[in-house]
């Protein structure tokens, strides 16, 4: 069974500046992955090259077997993938509602509808018509984790969801996630929190300056493994 | 009465230069283009209108029904063809390419009309006139303008927050790059909005084409009304453009009264102190 997503060698630039090299990942099916690493290490560049907001110069991603490197973000979303983007970037000129009912743009099939959302996160539905930015942090992010479900994607995307929001909120985030993945949907969250990440995912990878420093199971990895992969000791 | 009667002329041509800003607006909000070519395009559409009424013989109302398409058309072709390249960070690119596209829709036009100057026949309607009150007349044709106009208006702003392609021009025009994670492809939704904008232009073509005599080179002067009321209306606001387009007809028509030679300065005038008293307009909703 071919693992869901495959990301085989992929360098990414931004301009001259060469921001991933050679980096490999796979996710399978069902599966939760961390990615953690220090600011600049290259993870939000990952996710954004998987999404395809960015195009990689070299190496190949492949979802569900087929090709998608390259394609363009408003297609990679019909795919099946789709992304949270890091600082929530939810539209400040549409409401909470209008927010969730443009992540359904693509009208994929699938479980999530306005309704399932506002059962998983009950804040947003007394807040549905208030504008986007009236929101609180925690407020905002679950809306943006909303509006990428609203897509109905096979692998979601999170990139940062704790940075900014409070421990206590993120503990409430993080605990609706396995309703998230209930259904057999695959993660791959970016964190600082390295605590969070080990705790909610099954695998970890680590990046450094652009590089996988690290990659294995999360029971498997040890504080000292993951301080030498973070920091390139 | 008179008076009334001036400032009732006033608002019914207010209507009109509604309808001019109105597609200025809408590009400005939707992508942060300013279209210099604007005025020209309203200039093309009374030309489209003329062929069609010529060609097939029908009056310049029923010619909106293949003139609104085909401009709308245009629009597509245009902003997917030429203008998306231009759009960026940076706002002189469009400038530059629309008022080169002004040069060339003028002179383009010039060269397969002549500067002769043209007058779209509307029958009969263009005569009749009711009285409203005692001595205060309304002609049925700039009434008719006005009530389209806020039709349009109104059109627009249920398009833009009760629909889905509103949300999307609206979630599009806060941020392109997240749009894209939607599922949105912006090149089509900016010629989406461009096809619009000429839709709206089209039709406020076909009103200029009957109300005043037009030849290629009126386009600019319009253009100005139309930036006029956008700004004294506040930028992003559909209503307030038509607000704007009220004041602006309004200030003419008191300044003709005054002295027929005052009839643009006395709105110019009126623009200026609204822009050095309140920059922003009466009833802005976009923060530049």
């Amino acid at each position: 069974m071919p693992d869901l997503l495959e990301v085989k060698a992929i360098d990414a630039f931004y301009g001259d500046f060469q921001a991933l090299f050679g980096v490999s990942l796979s996710v399978e099916a069902g599966q939760i992955i961390a990615v953690i690493g220090a600011n600049g290490a290259g993870k939000s560049t990952l996710l954004k090259t998987i999404a395809g907001l960015m195009r990689p110069r070299q190496g190949e991603i492949l979802f569900e077997g087929m090709p998608v490197t390259g394609t363009p973000a408003f297609d990679v979303v019909s795919r099946g993938i789709a992304l949270v983007p890091e600082g929530r970037r939810l539209f400040p000129s549409l409401t909470v509602e209008e927010n969730l009912l443009i992540g359904g743009q693509s009208h994929r099939p699938g479980p999530w509808t306005i309704a399932r959302i506002y059962e998983l996160f009950p804040m947003l539905a007394e807040r549905r018509h208030l504008p986007a930015p009236a929101l609180s942090g925690g407020q905002q992010q679950m809306a943006a984790i909303g509006r990428a479900l609203m897509a109905n994607p096979q692998l979601l995307l999170c990139d940062e969801i704790s940075l900014g929001l409070a421990p206590i909120v993120v503990r409430d985030i993080y605990a609706q996630l396995p309703q998230i993945v209930a259904e057999g949907l695959s993660l791959i969250i970016v964190e600082q929190d390295i605590a969070q990440a080990l705790r909610a995912a099954s695998r970890v990878y680590c990046l450094q300056e652009g590089r996988v420093a690290l990659n294995g199971p999360a029971r498997e990895l040890t504080r000292e493994m993951i301080s030498a992969a973070y920091f390139g000791v | 009465m008179q008076w009334f009667n001036i400032v009732l002329q006033g608002v019914l041509i207010g209507g009109l230069y509604a309808m001019f800003a109105a597609g200025l607006s809408l590009i400005f909000g939707v992508m942060r283009l300013v279209n210099i070519a604007h005025g020209d395009l309203i200039v093309l559409a009374a030309y489209v209108s003329l062929v069609v009424t010529q060609a097939m013989g029908v009056d310049p109302l029923t010619s909106l029904l293949l003139v609104v398409p085909v401009m709308a058309v245009i629009g597509y072709a245009l902003q997917r063809g030429l203008l998306n390249r231009t759009l960026g960070d940076d706002l002189l690119p469009p400038l530059l390419v629309t008022f080169g596209l002004s040069i060339i829709i003028q002179n383009g036009l010039l060269e397969l009309f002549t500067a002769d100057s043209r007058r779209l026949q509307a029958g009969a309607i263009e005569v009749q006139a009711f009285e409203l009150l005692q001595g205060v007349w309304i002609g049925v044709l700039p009434l008719l303008q006005f009530a389209i106009a806020v039709a349009v208006i109104a059109g627009l702003q249920i398009l833009f927050y009760r629909t889905a392609l509103g949300r999307a021009f609206r979630a599009t025009s806060d941020d392109p790059s997240v749009a894209q994670l939607m599922g949105l492809d912006t090149r089509h939704v900016f010629a989406m909005a461009m096809a619009l904008s000429l839709a709206v232009i089209a039709i406020a073509g076909v009103f200029l084409a009957v109300r005043t005599n037009f030849d290629p080179a009126i386009g600019p002067a319009r253009l100005i009304f139309g930036f006029e009321a956008v700004i004294i209306g506040g930028l992003g606001s559909m209503w307030g453009t038509l607000a704007g387009g009220i004041i602006l007809g309004v200030s003419q028509a008191i300044g003709a009264q005054i002295d027929p030679g005052w009839q643009l300065l006395a709105g110019h005038i009126v623009f200026l102190a609204i822009l050095a008293a309140r920059p922003q307009g009466f009833f802005p909703k976009v923060s530049g």
